[in-house]
């Protein structure tokens, strides 16, 4: 067994785990609801062994580092990340609605990694620049980030899908959703996920800083990625204030949290592929 | 008086806020999409005469330095200051107000209310305060008259948050213009075996005098099997008036400091020269020389003559050099030997061990910047602020309690001003426990 089949195995369990939550949307089962989210704790501790033994793996072939390094690696954190996020929502907030829209987020970022033809999944080793410990600081601090955002933004497709469904005429319409969280409580998640990823943003942008000035001796260089970095800082700083001084909710916000995961996808990958710059790991592998 | 009051009113507005960070988000997309910094026939070639010409006049070519993207922060540094002015004393008299001194019809109207209808000597009975002051609330209470009035709250300097968020920003600029002012930023490139007292100003190449010497005693370059480079390393020396003062082996992420200059590893230059490293076995005499390609050197003292005459390499790193070696009167000899391979042979009566190298040539980015813990600090105090203004809330509650004529009445009342859900929580808990308490009161008396 080696770490890329079990990533493999991550894969279809997430989609099977995707399958269930929306089966469970769809048919409204809850006698279904444990078994889903146990479903869930398996496919993660798959993964998290996945990118153990990889970190492992890497070790053996003499160049050890953790397994953040390349676009490869990085997918299949981001995923990771969306899944600890989720459950950790699910078990505070009780509530197994919001799988149907965030762990397809995961499963798609798996299937990404596993079956893009662009992107490498071989172990390579680190460049001098790579080499530091602010490395692990500043790819866990963005990616729970983006993982934060992705969830909000899953939570404003939620929000988006009830709140037309109840403007509908149809009964079946109205009850398709009528089992997801009420508007008021998924507005003010989606505004706690928002918030929750700004904060780590700001941490991944200050990490990546003091990584650029010891590498380089600048902290910032308005390279395209510290500037889109920065521009969706600047989307959720504007968010944020439009719904404290505005007091802006509901659509609007659901709708800038959907908007948001967008800026956050092309700082993230479209940024590699579309602008060149010091993070090039995914054009060059 | 008017006209101040509305400019003010501008510049502490919200809108303007979102205006300016809108427009810096919004601009800051033109830099990542036209390439920046480059010369001005590269955008004539690219995007042609009159849009090239329009890039100069607006400094799009150059834009994060350009006199409307300082405005634009200027005006965002404006806009912070004069909201935060403006909300603070407010917000400062919300911190420090004496929440005794409110009246019933206040607490009649607060969101989360309770109230309880006791006989008297049973409202006396209980030790009303300690009963909620055992789950973490202290309290400060008012007697009037008939009423008694105790108050309690957490968390009242969150208000601050967003302000230190606000102040954070402000520090981050101010620790960036000082390194601008007082800082400076270049490189240099120093051969192994050479020092320098000056570095070329980037972008203008100006040079720039350190005040002391730094000396490049050496440089390595690893790779992994599959060709990657693995490791820059430099070995480099300062000196002053001649004295070494400090040696450190440096690395791309591992600087060198002294004296707040910063010396980064950043490129190599490979040369079409090798450095012997020399050695009399017997006497321990050794020396270094540089010998270029296909030049001819000798070491007069030991009669030894030398050069380089092949080397083998792939792009610029030559991987073996062929040695030409002539000691005294006796026969020449040549050797292949790999980059730092040692090698020992016998001449003239003497023996010696030797390695040649190739010689290269480290380069450093410089760097001063004294602001840069102004920026730190900044940073903190941003993540600071944030959680202050995120996940902490003020939260206040009142027991009023109300002597009448045959009984008491006890109101119950608290407010948050963010995360109401969660207060609700805990002031039902409260409440939950003032229920029990009154239960457990009756059950004694009965």
């Amino acid at each position: 067994m080696d770490s890329s089949q079990l990533l493999g195995i991550t894969t279809f369990t997430y989609l099977f785990s995707t399958l269930l939550y929306v089966f469970l949307l769809v048919f409204k089962t809850p006698r279904l609801g444990p078994i889903t989210t146990s479903f869930t704790v398996v496919a993660f501790l798959i993964q998290t062994a996945g990118m153990a033994l990889r970190w492992v793996e890497s070790y053996r072939m003499g160049i050890g580092h953790a397994p953040l390094t390349n676009m490869y690696e990085s997918v299949v954190f981001f995923s990771w990340t969306i899944i600890a996020l989720y459950l950790v929502v699910e078990l505070l907030f009780k509530t197994r609605m919001i799988g149907a829209f965030a762990v397809p987020l995961a499963f798609l970022a798996m299937a990404y990694a596993s079956f893009a033809g662009n992107i490498s999944k071989s172990i390579s080793p680190l460049v001098p620049a790579l080499q530091s410990n602010w490395l692990i600081a500043h790819v866990i601090t963005c990616f729970v980030g983006y993982a934060s955002f992705a969830i909000a933004a899953a939570l404003g497709i939620m929000y988006l899908l009830k709140s037309r469904s109840q403007q509908n005429q149809t009964s079946f319409a109205k009850s398709r959703f009528n089992d997801l969280p009420s508007l008021p409580f998924i507005d003010d998640l989606i505004h706690k996920s928002m918030i929750f990823g700004f904060i780590w943003l700001s941490a991944g942008i200050i990490t990546g800083a003091i990584w650029a000035n010891s590498a380089w001796g600048t902290y910032w260089s308005w390279d395209p990625k510290e500037t889109w970095s920065l521009i969706t800082w600047f989307f959720y700083a504007i968010t944020l204030h439009a719904r404290y001084t505005r007091g802006w909710t509901g659509r609007r916000i659901a709708l800038l949290a959907i908007f948001g995961l967008i800026s956050v996808l092309f700082t993230y990958y479209g940024v590699n592929f579309l602008l060149s710059g010091l993070h090039s790991y995914g054009s060059s592998s | 008086m008017k006209l101040i009051d509305q400019i003010w009113a501008f510049f502490a507005s919200v809108q303007l806020a979102i205006l300016t960070l809108c427009s810096i988000a919004v601009t800051s997309i033109i830099g990542t999409i036209i390439p920046q910094g480059e010369p001005y026939t590269f955008y004539v070639t690219k995007f042609g005469t009159k849009t090239a010409t329009l890039f100069q006049v607006l400094d799009i070519h150059k834009m994060y330095s350009s006199w409307w993207f300082y405005g634009l922060l200027g005006m965002l540094s404006i806009n912070l200051i004069i909201c935060s002015l403006d909300r603070i004393p407010s917000v400062w008299r919300i911190i420090t107000a004496d929440n005794l001194a409110i009246s019933l019809d206040r607490i009649e109207k607060i969101a989360s209310l309770r109230r309880w209808e006791l006989p008297q000597e049973k409202s006396n009975s209980i030790d009303w305060q300690s009963v909620l002051s055992n789950t973490g609330w202290s309290f400060q209470t008012k007697k009037c008259g008939q009423t008694i009035l105790s108050f309690s709250q957490k968390g009242r300097w969150s208000r601050m948050g967003v302000y230190v968020v606000h102040l954070s920003i402000l520090i981050i600029f101010f620790g960036a213009i000082i390194g601008h002012f007082f800082g400076f930023k270049g490189s240099v490139m120093i051969p192994e075996m050479r020092s320098t007292e000056q570095i070329f100003s980037s972008p203008d190449s100006k040079p720039i005098d350190l005040g002391f010497t730094i000396r490049c005693d050496s440089f390595a370059i690893e790779f992994y099997d599959n060709g990657m480079p693995k490791e820059y390393r430099s070995g480099l020396s300062i000196l002053e008036n001649g004295q070494e003062i400090l040696q450190k082996d440096i690395r791309v992420n591992s600087p060198l400091s002294y004296r707040g200059i910063t010396f980064y590893q950043s490129s190599y230059q490979a040369h079409q020269e090798f450095l012997l490293q020399i050695t009399e076995t017997d006497s321990g005499a050794s020396r270094q020389f540089s010998l270029p390609f296909q030049k001819q050197e000798s070491w007069k003292e030991r009669n030894l003559q030398f050069g380089i005459i092949n080397a083998e390499a792939t792009g610029q790193r030559a991987l073996r050099s062929k040695l030409w070696l002539k000691a005294g009167d006796g026969p020449a000899i040549t050797q292949w030997l790999a980059d730092s391979e040692d090698f020992s042979f016998t001449g003239d009566g003497k023996n010696y061990s030797l390695k040649v190298k190739q010689l290269y040539s480290t380069g450093l980015q410089v760097a001063k910047d004294p602001g840069v813990w102004i920026v730190y600090f900044g940073c903190s105090l941003l993540l600071l602020g944030l959680y202050m203004a995120f996940f902490l809330s003020h939260r206040r509650i009142w027991l009023y309690k109300h002597k009448a004529a045959t009984s008491s009445i006890i109101y119950f009342a608290g407010t948050a001003n963010k995360n109401k859900a969660a207060f609700a929580k805990t002031f039902s808990k409260l409440t939950n426990l003032i229920d029990q308490t009154i239960c457990h009161d009756l059950e004694q008396h009965n």
